[in-house]
């Protein structure tokens, strides 16, 4: 049997080299599938169809498998990102700090609902299961960072902010 | 490495702490970091350089009251301040070693002195990315002793002895699995340590990741040499990145250190870590399902058995244990598993992290011996419901678990005690919930979060979860009857008895609590169309029009 070569690059793109080291740290093996997502959705913000056909072709998984896999795990996207993601947590202890009031508000004032963008791909609209901040709720997360004990008011001046940007 | 080795290190570490007069510890867990406790480092750091005081200034873990946090401990005198933030660094430092800050202080002796530190003995007291901190207060002292004093079966009667069961939630014997996975066959075996911690409210596991993530991997490689495994893996969350990066930063310098790698000690022992990240499902937690997602596939359980001690990871033996047991591990052995059971109740040996959360005073981590009550913890330690509500129940166990009315809270918290009133211990989530949450709508949040992280498998889960879901929003919204009730309950029965694993054996659990201590709270939307809390928004019936009395 030949000895297996991996696909070339899609594209010139540095952030292919990324994922590829990856796959190189893992010698290709077929479980390094998820850490291997991970690496794509950090380097580009989201999985597209070229970037799974890349990593399930270079892993020699099926495309069932990796495309099952990339939509069995809320961590995954397959959509791009906004400019700003504002992530809403709404585990248990946000809840009963009425968190489901902020995601309304935020849903009302953005007109999407979550997991959506806004349609001048400024914000994105996210909610999370729990970021274990729960000390603080109710939490959210203006584009990766941490705001805990969040009100109403603030997380809409926050959006106001963004969307005159 | 041997004991003489270790003992100088930790002599070293101390020596250089010994040269200062006071030693500032500032809180950078995850709570304190996003109130800028980093920042406050530094102008501490500043401040005392500038005032020439011989003080160090420390990173370190979390110190457990995330509610009044960023926090800051001065030792030796044990002082704690409370809410700092940078323009504070100056006063604290010109304090030291004359009056504390009187306006920072933080006092609640209550809340701390009725704990009994175990697994977060090192919490907030030493620098989590310096594995030198850690050997300085005994660290790695249980695995040099076990690798070099002990055999295998030793170290397996001392953990059967201290009679620990699994923190993840089972409650497993620890004794009896390693056991098991020390029996099997075959020259590769796997340890796995499970920090995929996916029940909402709860968040111990991130705070032993992040404050003191050097006890979790000793623990692992003590298991490994007990049951005779030579690789590690350490799943985690996604969501929690500070955590991923101590952990990262942990193994780096174990390896330097020669605590991980080959011919470990001296001894023939090999045994290394990898960590392997989460991606958000909450069904990973299950040991099967777990063990799919490090092979890289969809995180579906499996039947058992056979059982992951048999066949796991790749098919070899593979032994699971949840971070909190791994972390219980190093003082078990150090100190013995007799002095472990010493703690605890009849059937539950030892201490259990809890984060206490939601609507209570003093909201953080707690650790306290098992067998306390549930009104010592939310009361005493908790500090009680704030601005003048009133209790009305306490939420163990997550989405899994269920919840207690106030009658309830003098039941000692323990494995069996709390499955017999129809919760469970769970990870440690314990979540305070007072007169403005509505039962029924809990129970809808719940059945909501149950049925979103159904992986599908099994039907009964896949679409009990759903059924459950639609007559709670129904009943919810005023349109329930009294046979949704009954239904409710025939559906809950079914999932719980015929699910694949524990997601939807325990799923209906929430449901049928709140339908045996809040039932009342059903009937009033169901009859009496209104939400008693003022939660669901109930459409008032049309008022009917009035009959005219015909004379």
């Amino acid at each position: 049997m030949p000895a297996f070569t991996p696909p070339p690059l899609p594209s010139d793109d540095k952030r292919w080299k990324i994922v590829n080291g990856t796959m190189r740290k893992n010698g290709f093996a077929r479980h390094a599938l998820i850490e291997t997502l991970h690496t794509v959705q950090s380097a580009f913000g989201y999985l597209d169809d070229d970037s799974i056909r890349f990593v399930a072709r270079s892993l020699r998984v099926p495309l069932s498998q990796a495309y099952g896999v990339v939509t069995f795990y809320h961590h995954f996207s397959l959509k791009p990102p906004g400019k700003h993601t504002m992530t809403i947590c709404t585990g248990t202890a946000c809840y009963i700090k009425g968190t489901d009031k902020l995601v309304a508000a935020a849903e009302k004032r953005l007109s999407i609902p979550q997991g959506q963008t806004t349609k001048d791909g400024k914000i994105s609209l996210m909610t999370a299961r729990c970021v274990g901040a729960c000390g603080r709720a109710p939490v959210v997360l203006t584009d990766g960072e941490l705001c805990g004990q969040m009100t109403g008011e603030q997380m809409l001046e926050q959006l106001e902010r963004w969307a005159v940007e | 490495m041997t004991i003489e080795e270790l003992e100088q290190i930790a002599e070293t570490t101390r020596g250089e702490y010994a040269k200062y007069d006071h030693e500032i510890n500032v809180c950078m867990g995850t709570g304190c970091l996003s109130q800028h406790s980093d920042k406050l480092k530094d102008a501490l750091a500043k401040a005392v350089s500038d005032q020439g005081k011989n003080a160090f200034v420390r990173r370190t873990g979390c110190m457990g009251l995330c509610a009044a946090g960023p926090l800051v401990l001065v030792d030796p005198e044990e002082v704690l301040y409370q809410h700092c933030n940078a323009t504070h660094a100056e006063s604290i430092a010109t304090s030291l070693g004359g009056e504390p800050v009187a306006a920072l202080q933080c006092d609640l002796r209550d809340h701390f002195d009725q704990q009994v530190h175990v697994v977060l003995e090192n919490s907030g007291h030493i620098d989590p990315e310096k594995i030198d901190d850690y050997i300085a207060r005994d660290g790695y002292r249980a695995l040099v002793t076990a690798l070099t004093e002990m055999a295998p079966n030793d170290v397996i009667q001392q953990i059967t002895a201290s009679g620990l069961r699994g923190r993840g939630g089972g409650g497993y014997p620890t004794g009896l699995k390693w056991g098991t996975v020390a029996k099997a066959g075959g020259d590769l075996k796997y340890v796995i340590c499970n920090g995929d911690e996916g029940d909402p409210g709860a968040f111990m596991d991130r705070s032993v990741l992040e404050s003191d993530p050097q006890r979790v991997v000793e623990g692992m490689a003590i298991a490994a040499y007990a049951v005779g495994a030579s690789k590690g893996f350490v799943y985690v969350r996604a969501e929690y990145p500070l955590a991923v990066a101590r952990l990262t930063n942990c193994l780096r310098d174990a390896r330097r250190r020669g605590f991980l790698g080959n011919n470990i000690c001296n001894t023939p022992f090999n045994f290394d870590v990898e960590i392997r990240l989460g991606a958000g499902a909450f069904v990973c937690g299950e040991e099967t399902a777990l063990i799919a997602s490090i092979e890289g596939r969809r995180g579906q359980p499996k039947p058992r058995p056979p059982y992951p001690a048999v066949s796991g990871l790749w098919g070899k033996p593979t032994l699971i244990n949840n971070v909190e047991t791994f972390a219980n591990i190093p003082p078990i052995v150090r100190k013995g598993g007799k002095w472990f059971a010493g703690m605890g109740s009849e059937r539950s040996k030892g201490t259990k992290v809890f984060a206490l959360t939601g609507k209570i005073t003093n909201t953080g981590l707690v650790e306290v011996p098992m067998g306390i009550s549930l009104r010592k913890i939310i009361e005493g330690i908790g500090g009680g419901v704030p601005d003048g509500h009133t209790f009305k129940a306490v939420q163990t166990g997550g989405p899994s678990g269920g919840c207690l009315p106030a009658e309830l809270l003098d039941i000692g918290v323990s494995y069996d005690a709390l499955v017999k009133v129809g919760a469970m211990m769970g990870s440690g989530g314990m979540i305070v919930m007072d007169d403005t949450s509505c039962m029924v709508n809990v129970a809808r949040f719940f059945m909501e979060f149950c049925m979103t992280e159904s992986c599908g498998k099994c039907i009964p889960c896949r679409a009990g979860t759903a059924q459950m879901h639609t007559i709670l929003t129904r009943i919810c919204a005023g349109d329930g009857t009294m046979a949704d009730i009954d239904l409710l309950v025939d559906l809950c029965t079914t999932v719980k008895e015929t699910s694949l694993c524990g997601l939807g054996m325990t799923a209906p659990n929430p449901v049928l609590s709140t339908l045996k201590y809040f039932r009342n709270e059903y009937i009033d939307h169901i009859v009496h169309k209104r939400c008693p809390a003022g939660v669901c928004n109930i459409q008032a019936p049309a008022p009917q029009a009035p009959l005219e009395v015909l004379a």
